[in-house]
């Protein structure tokens, strides 16, 4: 009774077919509160649709979705703003939620960019762009969160920080997040489930448990499995370096 | 100095103008501006419509062109035709449709450039009462839904995916935009309320960083359109409809001005 409380979003055997082409197919997973749940697949292999599927953007779907929280937060993959649009960074902040500005400069100065706040968002850079889509995203202290590649085109320190500022927002709001990256490394150090996708569920579990798994060697190759394995090495390491970095 | 006339007019036009003012914002972010043709052209149809049930023209223009808006809305789900050729396709042959039925209507006079180009003679003290309160109640309804419409305006996901149903956004302001085509087309005419819809916002857009100073501008730019409109207008004895669109172009020029220095101030 209890974990069912705590599921924010939960997809029993759900799929979503556009002109007869299966985009993807039979997704079972769930997102509980605090928890990290991570997408990863190729291209193509259906993570965005899967994240449309559990946000309700697509709706005749194929098996069924179960949401049990309003507040929620997305940074989609892809956004095409009409720059007919005269839009600040501080409007845009404002899009779904009535937030008062000490929230505002809050997310903003959180992703590093309260700089920003009066420019135009046409005129922002892709990593620029992509910390103003997390800030708002997690502005309106969301119960759930779907990023969906929140760091592309992040400088790569920029690209850490943002990761971490994740895993802490994860623990400090108790929220849960629906998370798809490309970057492994990452996945592997913050995730808490890994779902791999190939059009339908290729296997799913711990991230340990999936790089150890065969479809996943078959699905990303030999090499993607050892940058895992190894990645459960050097797992310590980059927790005492990261202690470093704090010291100083 | 002033008829009566003259002040009906323009309180009708100071009327349309602060309605068309966000709308207009709404039809140049949404890309609506040939959906803005279209439903005016069917409003003709509702005129006749008016014209031969002996109803009131703001109610019959509104009733048919929301049922165009419908259609369309019906059509866009149901063939693989373009967007743009389903308006050209509504538009037109509503339009022509309403023609042909004013040749059978051969027992009433009608004024068909009034009609299409507005008439500030024609404007009553009845008009005056539909258009404010038509107004006040179109910009209620839009206050009401501006949240969703502009969230899905800026990006139709986002708005979707935290909770905002930005359809049922879509389709209020669909019958908003048949209201102010209802309430505006004895002032401006059928053929330049879109006129009056885009030329405004787009000189506002000029000369704004944000959408709210883009609505207010967009407010002030129409206000200046219909006062300097109707004063050209009745100057030079022509039709009050293109005098303001006119005017309104006229705006639109200058604040191209404030373009160009501001790309010069940024290099």
């Amino acid at each position: 009774m209890n974990s069912n409380q705590n599921i924010l979003v939960k997809l029993k055997d759900a799929g979503f077919q556009i002109n007869d082409k299966w985009l993807v197919k039979g997704v079972s997973l769930q997102v509980e509160k605090g928890k990290i749940v991570t997408l990863i697949g190729p291209n193509g292999s259906g993570k965005s649709t899967t994240a449309k599927i559990a946000l309700g953007i697509y709706k005749k779907i194929d098996g069924s979705v179960e949401k049990n929280t309003d507040k929620i937060g997305y940074v989609p993959q892809k956004i095409s703003i009409d720059w007919t649009l005269p839009l600040r960074v501080y409007d845009f902040m404002l899009l779904t939620e009535n937030l008062d500005e000490e929230t505002i400069n809050n997310a903003l100065s959180l992703t590093g960019v309260t700089h920003l706040k009066n420019k135009n968002l046409g005129d922002l850079s892709g990593g620029e762009f992509q910390r103003v889509l997390l800030a708002r995203a997690i502005s309106k202290k969301p119960e759930l969160l779907v990023l969906d590649e929140p760091v592309q085109g992040v400088d790569f320190t920029g690209e850490i920080a943002l990761y971490e500022l994740i895993k802490k927002i994860s623990d400090e709001l108790n929220c849960g997040i629906l998370l798809i990256s490309h970057d492994l490394h990452t996945v592997m150090s913050a995730t808490d489930h890994v779902v791999c996708l190939n059009g339908h569920v290729c296997c799913s579990g711990s991230p340990i448990d999936v790089a150890k798994n065969n479809e996943y060697k078959a699905l990303f190759g030999e090499q993607a499995s050892q940058i895992l394995t190894r990645y459960e090495h050097r797992h310590d390491h980059v927790h005492t370096s990261e202690g470093e970095i704090k010291k100083n | 100095m002033f008829d009566d006339f003259f002040i009906r007019a323009l309180i009708a036009g100071l009327g349309v103008a602060i309605v068309t003012g966000p709308l207009g914002c709404f039809v140049i972010w949404r890309r609506l501006s040939y959906f803005g043709d279209t439903l005016s052209h069917s409003a003709l149809l509702g005129v006749t419509l008016a014209y031969s049930m002996e109803l009131n023209i703001a109610l019959s223009v509104f009733i048919i062109s929301s049922l165009i808006a419908l259609t369309l809305i019906h059509l866009q789900k149901r063939t693989n035709l373009p967007g743009d050729a389903l308006l050209g396709l509504l538009a037109h042959s509503s339009l022509a449709v309403g023609l042909v039925v004013i040749g059978f209507l051969t027992f009433i006079r009608f004024d068909i450039m009034g009609l299409l180009f507005g008439d500030i003679l024609a404007v009553t003290v009845k008009d005056i009462f539909v258009i404010w309160v038509g107004g006040a109640l179109i910009l209620l309804v839009l206050k009401l839904i501006w949240k969703p419409l502009f969230a899905s305006t800026v990006n139709y996901e986002l708005a979707e995916a935290e909770g905002l149903n930005p359809d049922r956004a879509k389709a209020i302001f669909t019958i908003l935009m048949a209201g102010i085509i209802a309430i505006s087309i004895k002032m401006v005419g059928l053929l330049l309320i879109t006129g009056m819809l885009i030329i405004p916002a787009a000189m506002a857009r000029n000369i704004s960083d944000s959408p709210q100073k883009m609505v207010v501008y967009s407010i002030i730019g129409g206000l200046l359109s219909v006062i300097l409109g109707l004063f050209s207008s009745l100057e030079f004895n022509t039709s009050s409809g293109p005098s303001i669109i006119a005017a309104a172009l006229f705006l639109f020029i200058l604040s191209l001005f404030n373009i160009k220095q501001s790309i010069k101030l940024k290099n």
